[in-house]
């Protein structure tokens, strides 16, 4: 058992060295930390926050669609329950507006006329949400090589990772598991859409590259897409990158998981019901064994 | 199944009608009402109860997805998001089958930590243990092939590495690894064609290990369950009828362990998984770490802890061989307990050494994990060394030298006496 801790010193001593060696490699490339934010929906309690989902679908449209799709999530789904909830008609109008229509064959069941163009037709309530390109090759054409990912399942598709020592992992996990801590999406997400900064002096940025300091290796091909009053909110919220920013990662966080307040919502009646069936079942249980001693 | 008599009589014409042409009530009866449970059990014993639940849960669920699923490499990623998005309360049947796999292997790692700290493994119970490895194995099997259904870059990338564990035996004879890589495959690669069969598997393998669980349950009912003192069955009072004690408590035990299971499908449902597996399968950009489920990670550790030398000792082209059999070794060893444990005691509460054993494997089995959670690299493999080591020499070395070494305390006559103190037995 001796020989057990001192080993593990020596181990805590090793990690310590390497994690302190990856850290300064880190600082060299400007990393910062990327901050848990103050979420409306976050941990088991938090719902979204439908204004906030409105402006948040409002830089969609006016920014990143230009480049991002959204084709997971349907124009009907902005006037559901639990979503932005859009007046139907007002959605029904900007499908019929979307600039990017739905390809659709003709009545002689082609897909393209004499010229090769696709046949088109505007987009219904039932229709997906579709970015400017028509597919990953035509995207990468126009972005100069780069790919810009549909943002429908984005803010599920990346976390944030901690580099954390290994002794106090197991009670961080268990911290992030009684709070229900599941926003490492969104928060790497406002953490991208604010961390455009100057390089730091020793690095040399690519040719149509950007430096952030939240995206991993740090230059990414998305110019930065926000800046300050580029976009004329309605509820007077202030038109800043940092509202931005946070609106649109919100509205990314529901369009990757639209269920989210049902299913919280559903979440605390089925624990109220299992918690107290379980008392129940104890006292019950109880009783049936208190006439055996 | 034999092991117990029933005292059945059928009440109602009906009743006698059946009982005498298939007298399966008499049965169920028998081993399910009156059959004799030991009065000591804790609530370590209503694990086994709870993996049922996860076994009906499992099937249930999956047979509902299968419904709206298409195991295609085209389509497999928007069915799951169509699932999610479309299907009425697709997202909750989808947690529930994502999350209940992670809860069955909490539920049957907790089971077989209980069997190894009460002894549960020695005789008479050898085939019932060996069972168990049985049903562990097809769980796992069936849970990788159920993480690539998604079809997202880590179901992608982790079947490509673990299917893969097979070429190593080009080393044993050259071109016989490959063979059998690309026989899974059904082509030169993962693909939709693997996607497609593997399916087919998942949905075969959960209905084989129920039929292995029946006979597991019936290996248990032949010899009776283990318990907290290790003791046989002596005397009546040592033993109380399954229903309503041994029920009432198995009923707490899985609704405490539902909420356990609720707090991760309402408010956690990704939490378990990998973000990388909402990225669409993308066979030409590999992910910087491809990790397991959580539940693979020990074993995953004791893979990678083979690199081009173990601890000094230069392994050259066998390395990685040495590193598959090391990992399949670490479940398959398990079959051996009986065997290569010496004691005669059977619970570690009465064993004061081989108890120290048991938590130091216990830890080492969590250290695995972490370090299968982390780049093979530096300081991570030499602790992936050292604890792989450790793992075996529990088995190995502790098991069959404890056994002999160790003085154990002086045991209760009857299980009887241990509840109630000694003494008790005459008045009871
Ligand atoms: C001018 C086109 C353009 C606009 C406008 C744009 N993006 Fe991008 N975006 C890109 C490109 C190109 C990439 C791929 C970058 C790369 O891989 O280097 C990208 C990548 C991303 C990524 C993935 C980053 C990662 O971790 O891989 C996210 C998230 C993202 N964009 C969100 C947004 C959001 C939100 C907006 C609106 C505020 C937006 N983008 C506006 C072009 C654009
Ligand atoms: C032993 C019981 C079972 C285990 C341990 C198990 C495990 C798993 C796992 C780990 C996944 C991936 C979950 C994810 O990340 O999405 C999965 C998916 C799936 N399973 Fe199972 N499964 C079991 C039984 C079944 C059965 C009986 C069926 C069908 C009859 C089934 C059908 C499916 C389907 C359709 C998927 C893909 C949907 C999805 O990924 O959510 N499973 N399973």
């Amino acid at each position: 058992m001796k020989n057990l801790i001192s080993l593990s010193a020596a181990s805590l001593l090793a990690l310590s060295a390497l994690t302190g060696a990856s850290g300064a490699a880190e600082t060299a490339a400007a990393h910062h930390e990327i901050v848990r934010q103050p979420w409306s929906f976050a941990g088991f309690k938090g719902q979204f926050d439908r204004a906030q989902l409105q402006r948040g679908f409002q830089v969609y449209k006016e920014v990143c669609a230009a480049c991002h799709g959204l084709k997971r999530v349907y124009f009907r789904n902005l006037a559901e329950p639990g979503g932005p909830v859009f007046p139907e008609e007002a959605v029904r109008e900007l499908a019929a507006s979307w600039p990017n229509q739905i390809p659709e064959m003709n009545d002689q069941g082609e897909i393209a006329g004499k010229g090769g163009e696709l046949f088109k037709r505007p987009a219904k309530l039932s229709d997906p949400i579709l970015g400017p390109y028509l597919n990953d090759r035509q995207a990468r054409a126009a972005q100069n090589g780069a790919l810009p990912p549909d943002l429908s399942v984005i803010a599920k598709a990346r976390g944030v990772h901690r580099e954390v020592h290994w002794a106090i992992h197991p009670f961080l996990m268990l911290g992030d598991i009684l709070q229900g801590y599941q926003e490492g999406g969104p928060d790497y997400l406002y953490a991208l859409l604010t961390g455009y900064t100057e390089p730091p002096a020793d690095v040399t940025v690519g040719e149509g590259m950007s430096f952030n300091t939240a995206f991993p290796g740090h230059q990414l091909a998305m110019p930065p897409p926000l800046s300050d009053g580029s976009i004329t909110y309605q509820d007077g919220t202030k038109p800043t990158v940092d509202n931005y920013a946070r609106d649109v990662s919100a509205f990314l966080a529901w369009a990757a998981d639209p269920s989210l307040d049902q299913r919280k919502r559903i979440g605390w009646v089925v624990m109220l019901y299992l918690l107290v069936t379980t008392v129940l079942l104890y006292f019950g249980k109880r009783r049936i064994w208190s006439k055996l001693h | 199944m034999s092991g117990h008599s029933s005292s059945y009589e059928p009440t109602s014409r009906w009743g006698k009608w059946w009982d005498e042409r298939l007298p399966i009530m008499r049965m169920m009866h028998g081993q399910f009402v009156e059959f004799p449970t030991p009065r000591n059990l804790n609530y370590l014993w209503t694990f086994g109860g709870i993996l049922m639940l996860c076994l009906v849960a499992q099937i249930v669920t999956g047979v509902v997805l299968a419904m709206h699923y298409q195991p295609s490499d085209v389509a497999a990623f928007d069915a799951i998001e169509h699932i999610r998005r479309n299907v009425n309360y697709g997202w909750m049947i989808r947690n529930f089958h994502a999350v209940g796999a992670s809860m069955f292997f909490i539920a049957v790692y907790i089971h077989i930590f209980r069997g190894l700290y009460y002894g549960s493994y020695k005789a008479p119970r050898e085939i019932l243990w060996i069972l168990g490895v049985v049903i562990l194995l097809l769980m796992m099997a069936t849970a990788f092939m159920g993480y690539v259904l998604p079809w997202g870059q880590m179901s992608f990338w982790g079947a490509t590495v673990i299917t893969n564990l097979f070429s190593a035996l080009d080393t044993v004879w050259s071109g016989l690894g490959t063979a059998i890589v690309e026989w899974l495959w059904g082509g030169y690669s993962v693909s939709g064609v693997t996607l497609n069969r593997f399916f087919s598997l998942h949905y075969l393998l959960p209905f084989v290990l129920t039929g292995v669980v029946i006979l597991h349950v019936w290996a248990l009912h032949i010899t009776g369950q283990n318990n907290p003192d290790g003791l046989d069955l002596k005397q009546p009072s040592d033993s109380v009828p399954m229903h309503p004690y041994a029920t009432a408590k198995d009923f707490v035990g899985m609704f405490a362990f539902l909420i356990l299971f609720a707090w991760f499908v309402f408010f956690l449902p990704d939490y378990l998984g990998h973000p990388d597996n909402y990225t669409e399968a993308n066979p030409l950009v590999t992910p910087p770490h491809i990790v397991p489920e959580w539940y693979f990670l020990p074993f995953y550790a004791i893979l990678r802890a083979f690199t081009g030398s173990f601890l000094g000792i230069p392994l050259g082209g066998f390395a990685k061989l040495m590193g598959v059999i090391a990992m399949f070794g670490s479940i398959l060893v398990l079959v051996f307990a009986p065997w290569l444990d010496t004691s005669r005691v059977r619970s570690a509460k009465y064993r004061p050494i081989f108890k120290w054993a048991f938590w130091v494997f216990a830890f080492t089995c969590l250290a695995l994990g972490y370090l299968g959670s982390l780049p093979a690299e530096g300081v991570y493999v030499f602790w992936a060394q050292i604890f792989t080591v450790i793992y075996f020499a529990f088995f190995l070395i502790a098991m069959p030298i404890i056994g002999l070494i160790e003085t154990p305390k002086p045991l209760p006559r009857s299980i009887t006496d241990a509840v109630l103190g000694s003494g008790a037995a005459a008045k009871a």
